[in-house]
């Protein structure tokens, strides 16, 4: 912002015309600037007023909950003490902390690790063409785009332990009945069965449009030189294929992280903590209970938040070396 | 020999799309299941002795319901729309200072878990006197679609022929003018894509609607379906009917909207 302060001597000193014109031009210019900064600050004021008041400001009464002691009625009042990282503390030395911190890390590693395996065979699978190949991968998306509480019921039922379809299909094969959400031997692994069938479509479709972009010429070199079709994927396809499945990876591990609705509504967590993860556990400890916990709820949220953006960071790490190469 | 190679494609892919279908076929058919046979042992794998009870309960009890999650879906579409694509046209073509600071931001709000948003939500229309109320969970569930629809926008945004904006600039047009005349009509593939998923994030939140309307007589349809979960127990056929009802806007939009469904799924993933 110093030139501004410069323009105004020209146009006093007794120089020819072409000095002036220069000015003028200048001086048009700064104005078409300004005017394009106030039009880009008049767009972008919706946005940035929406961000401060519904997304920022949400976020620091979540931050000021967990340093405080709530009850009901200071929630009300607003008179909650401050204690500092008390409800860290606390929700730290929780018996609950260290089997929600294992089942979110096995809960996300697993799911990623399965619904990747298959939504990348599947992708190749259907980028190969035959009749019929678009509409059946289009038909894949359907439990991607279903709500997560009609999927996650819909699984309650199939996996009910007398009358579940799955444990009558597997009776007939001989194994004997699975108690799935009512085990604590068995809860974490029906969620994850649940949360991979969702998550399949997602991996299916992102790797199916990274496949798209590699060339078909490199496949034919490579079979005429006489490579077999896992020789083919193995060499050629995953390499090429491996800046998508960076994102695709990173993208579904903030998304699973965060997953709730389908854990809580299939198991609520339990049995005794048998299937919880940190966002169940920080939904159950603010809303959960007739008596609400909003402190520790919010402090085991923010431990959650501090996971989900590191992650985050990396994906986007991640995404911008891709837009530079 | 190449057809009879692709026939047997198909007949796996058929296979395979059966075997990921399986539970939303078993979904319709316990929805019209009889309430006496449904503890069957083993269970009827064709609804052949079908029955309407499931639907008629959810006429009875769930319409409101359902009244509500269109309204709040509605209203996170248009809401959604009417900040994210003037913010999408700003941060493609004016060039605004801190517009790198604002993107990353979003990128940074798309990470943000939904349950804690709630909590925050909860202390802020608590003291608002807004719990239970529309016009609260309208704006708490924009916060899922708000970041990604600005990141859709300011996308295809740029992609737009800067002669067509330099023409609209020459004819006297100002960027008002311009933004709304030439660039929101030429975006509609964009604003198509953001609508739609709008539209289903905020028909199938739970945790919102969940915990901001703990209690209260306004019930989205998710929480219409916990809350059958927790009560009768029993009525499955009642409770799977309410889940083939909650899946009929995805099942219209992926029949309807199928191209720009794919396209919102990976736009976010892959580079073009």
């Amino acid at each position: 912002m110093t030139a501004p302060t410069r323009t105004g001597t020209p146009r006093i000193a007794p120089s020819p015309g072409g000095a002036a014109g220069v000015a003028q031009t200048r001086a048009g210019r700064r104005a078409g600037r300004l005017q394009s900064r106030l039009a880009s600050w008049a767009f972008l004021a919706p946005i940035a007023i929406y961000l401060a008041v519904f997304y920022a400001y949400p976020l620091y009464r979540n931050l000021d909950l967990s340093v405080r002691r709530y009850t009901v009625r200071s929630f009300v009042y607003g008179d909650a003490p401050f204690i500092g990282l008390g409800n860290y503390r606390m929700v730290t030395a929780d018996p609950t902390f260290l089997p929600a911190l294992t089942n979110t890390a096995v809960f996300t590693l697993v799911s990623l690790t399965c619904q990747f395996a298959i939504g990348m065979a599947l992708a190749v699978f259907f980028s190969q063409h035959f009749r019929l190949s678009a509409i059946l991968r289009a038909l894949f998306l359907v439990p991607w785009l279903l709500p997560l509480i009609v999927s996650a019921s819909t699984w309650s039922w199939m996996l009910n332990s007398e009358s579940g379809v799955v444990n009558s299909a597997l009776g007939a094969l001989g194994i004997g009945p699975i108690n799935w959400l009512t085990s604590p031997h068995w809860s974490l692994t029906a969620v994850i069965i649940a949360n991979i069938w969702i998550g399949i479509p997602f991996n299916l479709v992102v790797l199916h449009s990274g496949l798209q972009g590699i060339s078909p010429q490199i496949h034919e070199v490579a079979t005429v030189d006489g490579a077999s079709s896992w020789q083919r994927f193995w060499h050629i396809t995953f390499p090429l294929l491996r800046p998508v499945s960076a994102i695709t990876l990173v993208l579904g591990l903030v998304y699973t992280l965060k997953v709730f609705d389908i854990i809580w509504i299939m198991t609520k967590g339990g049995p005794v903590d048998s299937s919880t993860t940190l966002a169940t556990w920080s939904y159950r400890l603010g809303f959960g209970n007739p008596l609400p916990q909003f402190g520790p709820g919010a402090a085991v949220g923010n431990l959650l938040i501090l996971l989900a953006v590191a992650f985050g960071l990396v994906y986007i790490r991640v995404q911008q070396r891709q837009w530079q190469s | 020999m190449t057809t009879r190679r692709t026939w047997w494609k198909t007949a796996i892919g058929v296979t395979a799309t059966a075997i990921m279908l399986f539970p939303v076929y078993w979904m319709i058919n316990v929805s019209f299941t009889d309430d006496r046979r449904m503890r069957k042992s083993p269970p009827d794998w064709f609804p052949v002795h079908g029955s309407l009870d499931g639907y008629r309960a959810v006429l009875h009890q769930q319409l409101p319901n359902l009244g509500t999650s269109l309204i709040t879906g509605l209203g996170c579409v248009i809401l959604t729309l009417a900040i994210a694509s003037p913010a999408g046209y700003a941060l493609a073509r004016l060039r605004p200072p801190g517009g790198h600071v604002l993107s990353f931001l979003l990128l940074v709000a798309q990470m943000i878990p939904a349950i804690i948003m709630a909590m925050g939500y909860y202390a802020f229309l608590l003291n608002l006197g807004m719990l239970n109320t529309l016009a609260g969970l309208i704006v708490a569930d924009t916060t899922i679609a708000v970041p990604f629809a600005v990141l859709i926008f300011t996308a295809f945004m740029s992609g737009i022929p800067n002669e067509i904006m330099q023409a609209a600039m020459v004819d006297g047009a100002n960027r008002l003018r311009t933004f709304w005349s030439v660039v929101v009509p030429l975006s509609r593939n964009a604003t198509v894509t953001v609508a739609v998923f709008t539209f289903l994030w905020a028909w199938s939140d739970f945790v919102f609607a969940s915990t901001l309307d703990a209690g209260g007589s306004l019930r989205p349809i998710t929480v219409g379906i916990y809350r059958y979960i927790g009560n009768n127990n029993q009525e499955w056929n009642a409770i799977m009917a309410t889940a083939v009802v909650a899946s009929i806007p995805a099942t219209v939009l992926l029949v309807v909207a199928q191209r720009y469904v794919a396209a919102g799924i990976t736009s976010g993933a892959v580079k073009d």
